[in-house]
């Protein structure tokens, strides 16, 4: 990627950014969910697991399934851009397509962390039993920055497999089962164990445990497997699908970006109008 | 580039573009072959691709503004606007354009970075007579950019052409002025008359001096001269039906 690509996207993803925070349903979608999570870790924060509150378990845990799920809205993104013609806009503009890639990579991650915000801030004030020192915070950064690497290629390739809208929809239960299994809502040591096995194959378990790390006291990690924060497998799991993303997403990127051309957009513009019709 | 529905413009315009493989043969575009092109070639062809949603919450003049970015020397982004008449539009959100108002736009998209070549693939599918005159008229503004256009339409093809290629079922059938191709694959004229009370007809390539000859053989017996000139529009629709039975 040279200067230009690098300067047109960045310039791409602070303007993106800067529409999700001025337009109605954007800004409901940043607002929504963080808060409707503040108002569910509320609710748990005074249910009672092994001695310790299950609102305070389940706080970091939301923190780091939201770095987790930009892979979903990476996907969502690129599923939407290719079926209205913005991505075949990007292939005939002089590095484009990388500049978009760079643009929707800032977008995404920067929609994150405002919505990150929009759920920590409240939560932390209203629902008690964290640690919150001054430990936290690199703790919380590495962790979230990994699974962020982690999820966004993954979510391009997604994205790309993916060819319209619709069925993207099919993406919506794994995806639930996954957060299920992971631990986010009720600790992973109640699961029978080859459930917990299988969710330490998936980052969503691994970025919920970090930012469990970064933010409950330390006796908390007695409900964990093996009694352990396991800071360095957290970090070689989320490392290793980081890699692998970004080996694969470009070579599936560019396979689809070579696909797009005018009548494969005509094309999805029918069927979509038909669905509409 | 001028065919019916099927003759395979788009197919070739796409080729041209970079954006479709070819099955067979060779593609030079501006000495470059297009599938095999990186961004410097990009940067000397220009697209005007038929929009649909696409930048819906960008605003007119942020795009190109975004989009000039991309390119070595482009247009000053406030004159391209102006241009293209949507000044008035300039902060408006792109969703909230009138249809001709995006398809100006989308001129405007096209020619951002001065291309040397413009790709226009059936730009004017949809328009009202008025909309499909005022982008005529920009499309002849375009100074220092070749156009090639694709069209179904052949009065489009004559208002705006140099140079018309006829495609028919992927392959090029006739290539010329609109008036070498009247010549070349128009064929005769009709010319039609009277003689001493009896009715002639005759065709012939050259009905103007057809008739002059007529008047020196017969003189002021001749009445009744119709000349009707071959039209390449006849010969167009010929050939559009032609294909549409063959289909």
């Amino acid at each position: 990627m040279n200067g230009v690509a690098l300067r047109a996207g960045w310039r791409r993803g602070v303007v993106e950014l800067r529409q999700s925070f001025t337009n109605g349903a954007d800004l409901w979608g940043h607002f929504f969910w963080p808060l409707l999570m503040v108002g569910v870790t509320f609710y748990l924060r005074d249910k009672d697991f092994g001695g310790f509150r299950l609102g305070a378990l389940v706080l970091p845990s939301v923190l780091g399934m939201n770095a987790s799920m930009a892979m979903v809205s990476m996907s969502q993104q690129l599923t939407a851009d290719r079926e209205d013609g913005t991505l075949l806009r990007a292939k005939a503009t002089p590095h484009g397509v990388p500049a978009y890639l760079l643009g929707k990579i800032i977008s995404v991650s920067g929609g994150l962390v405002a919505e990150l915000a929009i759920f920590l801030v409240p939560a932390a004030v209203l629902v008690p039993g964290l640690a919150i020192g001054a430990g936290s915070w690199p703790t919380l950064v590495w962790v979230l920055g990994l699974g962020l690497a982690a999820a966004l290629p993954l979510g391009a390739v997604l994205g790309s497999v993916f060819t319209s809208s619709r069925s993207q929809g099919l993406l919506t239960l794994p995806i639930l089962g996954l957060i299920g299994i992971s631990g986010i809502f009720y600790p992973v040591t109640a699961l029978p164990e080859w459930v917990q096995g299988l969710a330490q194959v998936f980052p969503v378990y691994w970025t919920g445990l970090g930012t469990r790390s970064a933010l409950l006291p330390d006796g908390a990690v007695v409900v964990e497997i093996g009694e352990s924060w396991r800071h360095l497998e957290t970090a070689g799991v989320l490392a290793a699908w980081a890699v692998v993303g970004l080996l694969v997403a470009p070579v599936v990127l560019r396979r689809m970006a070579r696909r797009e051309s005018g009548s494969s957009v005509a094309e999805r513009r029918e069927r979509a109008m038909r669905r509409v019709g | 580039m001028l065919g019916p529905n099927g003759a395979g413009k788009s197919t070739t315009i796409e080729v041209l573009e970079g954006f479709r493989g070819r099955s067979a043969g060779r593609v030079s575009v501006l000495g470059v072959d297009p599938a095999l092109a990186g961004s410097a070639w990009r940067g000397r062809v220009g697209v005007v691709l038929q929009s649909w949603r696409d930048h819906g919450k960008w605003r007119v003049r942020e795009l190109l503004a975004y989009l000039a970015s991309c390119y070595a020397s482009p247009w000053d982004v406030d004159s391209l606007v102006a241009a293209v008449g949507l000044e008035a539009q300039a902060g408006q959100k792109i969703r909230t354009l009138s249809g001709g108002q995006r398809r100006r736009l989308d001129v405007a998209i096209g020619v951002v970075g001065r291309p040397e070549l413009l790709f226009l693939d059936e730009p004017t599918v949809g328009f009202d007579p008025e909309a499909r005159r005022e982008f005529h008229e920009l499309v002849r503004g375009l100074e220092g950019t070749t156009v090639l256009l694709t069209t179904h339409d052949l009065h489009e093809a004559e208002a705006l052409a140099d140079r018309i290629v006829v495609l028919d079922r992927g392959r090029v059938i006739a290539d010329g002025t609109a008036a070498e191709l009247a010549r070349v694959i128009v064929g005769e004229d009709e010319v039609r008359w009277t003689v001493g009370g009896e009715r002639h007809v005759e065709a012939t390539a050259d009905s103007t001096r057809f008739a002059f000859d007529l008047f020196r053989r017969f003189g002021d017996e001749v009445s009744e001269l119709e000349v009707r000139r071959a039209s390449l529009e006849d010969t167009y629709l010929a050939l559009v039906r032609q294909a549409e039975e063959v289909a």
